[in-house]
């Protein structure tokens, strides 16, 4: 090996390891025999099982569930349709509505949904807040996953699909919603971690009756550093990894780092 | 007909949005000339309730009055260009690295980056706590700058790798038959050639922690406030919501002068090549 690639490996490796070793430490201590964060003392699954009788964190986990399954399939219907449009017609105005909720600040987002759900339309916020502002910022992800699956695409067989008689709603059934499928799963998958992990937007809409998994974390981390902490986030990490790995098997091509 | 299906198909994403993401816009604008409540929240529009009723420019003069916002927003600034900074210079050994990879390592050398923003944003900042905490780091400007590299580094490598992997060898061979040594063929040719690729990276990494609270809030020690910091305390905590929109207005005035500023040199870029 040159000097040169035997340098840029070394660099290279200190920055993988940057990456990894401070999750490894949280998954470590989650098995830590301790309720110190500090060393190892040996191995168990306490905390494991204490988390199942924490009813808070069981009914943040519960409400985390039922907003990502709503938000995400709501994202993914409109998102299509978004991806769809955006493919077919020259729609100036679209992409911009679609794409700048994904490009700004979050907690931009946040505080306009915050001040819109209490000054405008007097609601009190909880689930339905939380769900409204998942959606919002999921759209524009599947969009972009719809369009790029759409954008590879041979016209030709619309055409074909078209000059063989089918209607427009026939065309769509047989060809073009077979074609994009993978691509909605994938949009799927992907605002169903996005909602599940999302902190700082749920932050703001979340009112003070209702709690998420994240929320419970922060507030569990801005408190005290518990091995509870470690078990639940490892539980996470292990959930967000499947769906991503289920999201690759569906569209390997959208998520090989080419959005 | 044709038309129809297009309406059909735009209308419900557009509509959601137009009240979900525009109309928030808006008012948000609209608050920021407001009075604050009493109680908090906003003051009546119509003149019903004395004096501080309607609409004013009060929170814009105590922002450019008070020299304490603007502070935070030069620190914030700071902020943004030092994570900025260091995640161009840990990123692109990285970047590099796999670049040159063969085609299969490197699709390996990608998802191992990608990975861990598997985890979820707090989980990360939470690790920083577990392990700078027995150092006597946390609660630091030190421990802000740690998070901030953590959490957004992937989003420098990943534009920088996809730059770096379209450079031609050929280029760099010819000025190694011309006597460049190793230095001089990184500075003449690959990093001016992938200046366009920390561009990218770079907005992708300043315009979020611009924004970012949660960080500064659980890493940091009081005196490491940052915009999202002011702006999530006017909201959640002061309940002067006037001031917290109008904060939220100065940050989208940044991000947009970013964006515009990034868009600009793009194209200007473009036309150079």
């Amino acid at each position: 090996m040159k000097p040169q690639s035997l340098w840029l490996w070394a660099a290279s490796l200190g920055v993988y390891a940057f990456l990894y070793v401070p999750l490894a430490v949280v998954v470590l201590f989650s098995f830590n025999d301790s309720a110190l964060n500090a060393e190892w003392v040996g191995f168990t699954t306490t905390w494991y099982g204490k988390l199942l009788h924490n009813p808070e964190m069981l009914g943040a986990a519960f409400n985390s569930l039922l907003i990502a399954v709503i938000a995400s399939s709501t994202a993914t219907l409109l998102g299509t349709m978004a991806g769809l449009a955006m493919h077919r017609y020259r729609l100036r105005f679209m992409p911009f509505l679609v794409l700048t909720p994904v490009a700004m600040p979050e907690i931009l987002l946040g505080v306009s949904l915050l001040l819109f759900f209490r000054q405008v339309l007097d609601l009190s916020l909880g689930l339905f807040s939380i769900v409204v502002a998942h959606i919002t910022f999921s759209i524009g992800f599947v969009a972009i996953i719809i369009r790029a699956r759409l954008a590879g695409m041979d016209e030709s067989i619309f055409e074909a699909a078209r000059d063989l008689g089918a209607t427009p709603w026939e065309t769509f059934k047989r060809v073009t919603f077979p074609l994009i499928l993978p691509g909605v799963v994938a949009g799927f998958l992907m605002s169903f971690t996005l909602s599940i992990d999302d902190f700082v937007i749920t932050f703001f809409v979340a009112g003070v009756g209702v709690s998420t998994l994240p929320l419970q974390i922060y507030s569990m981390i801005k408190v005290a550093v518990t091995p509870e902490v470690n078990a639940v986030s490892t539980l996470l990490m292990l959930l967000t990894l499947s769906m991503i790995a289920l999201a690759s098997r569906f569209a390997p091509d959208v998520l090989k780092g080419k959005g | 007909m044709t038309k129809l299906v297009k309406w059909l198909v735009s209308l419900p994403p557009t509509l959601f949005l137009l009240v979900f993401f525009v109309a928030p816009s808006l008012i948000v604008v609209l608050a920021s000339f407001r009075y604050p409540g009493e109680f908090g929240g906003l003051a009546s529009l119509l003149p019903l309730f004395g004096a501080d009723s309607g609409l004013t420019l009060e929170t814009y003069r105590f922002f450019f009055s008070d020299f304490v916002y603007f502070e935070i927003f030069l620190k914030s600034f700071g902020v943004a260009a030092l994570t900025t900074l260091i995640c161009i210079v840990m990123a692109y050994p990285l970047a590099w690295l796999i670049a040159r990879s063969s085609k299969k390592r490197r699709d390996l050398l990608v998802l191992l980056v990608i990975l861990p923003f598997a985890s979820n944003f707090l989980i990360r900042v939470y690790a920083w706590i577990i392990i700078l905490g027995p150092f006597n780091l946390l609660y630091s400007s030190f421990a802000v700058i740690v998070g901030m590299v953590y959490v957004h580094l992937p989003f420098m490598v990943l534009p920088l790798y996809t730059n770096l992997e379209k450079h031609d060898p050929a280029l760099l061979e010819a000025a190694q038959d011309l006597g460049a040594n190793a230095w001089t063929r990184f500075w003449k040719i690959t990093f001016p050639l992938s200046l366009p690729g920390i561009f990218s990276g770079s907005v992708l990494v300043f315009i979020p922690v611009l924004g970012m609270f949660a960080i500064p809030e659980l890493l940091g020690g009081t005196g490491d406030i940052l915009i999202g910091n002011l702006i999530k305390e006017q909201f959640l905590d002061n309940r002067d919501w006037p001031l917290g929109a109008m904060l939220a207005i100065m940050l989208t005035v940044a991000v947009l002068a970013l964006a515009g500023l990034s868009a600009w040199a793009g194209r200007s870029k473009g036309r150079m090549a």
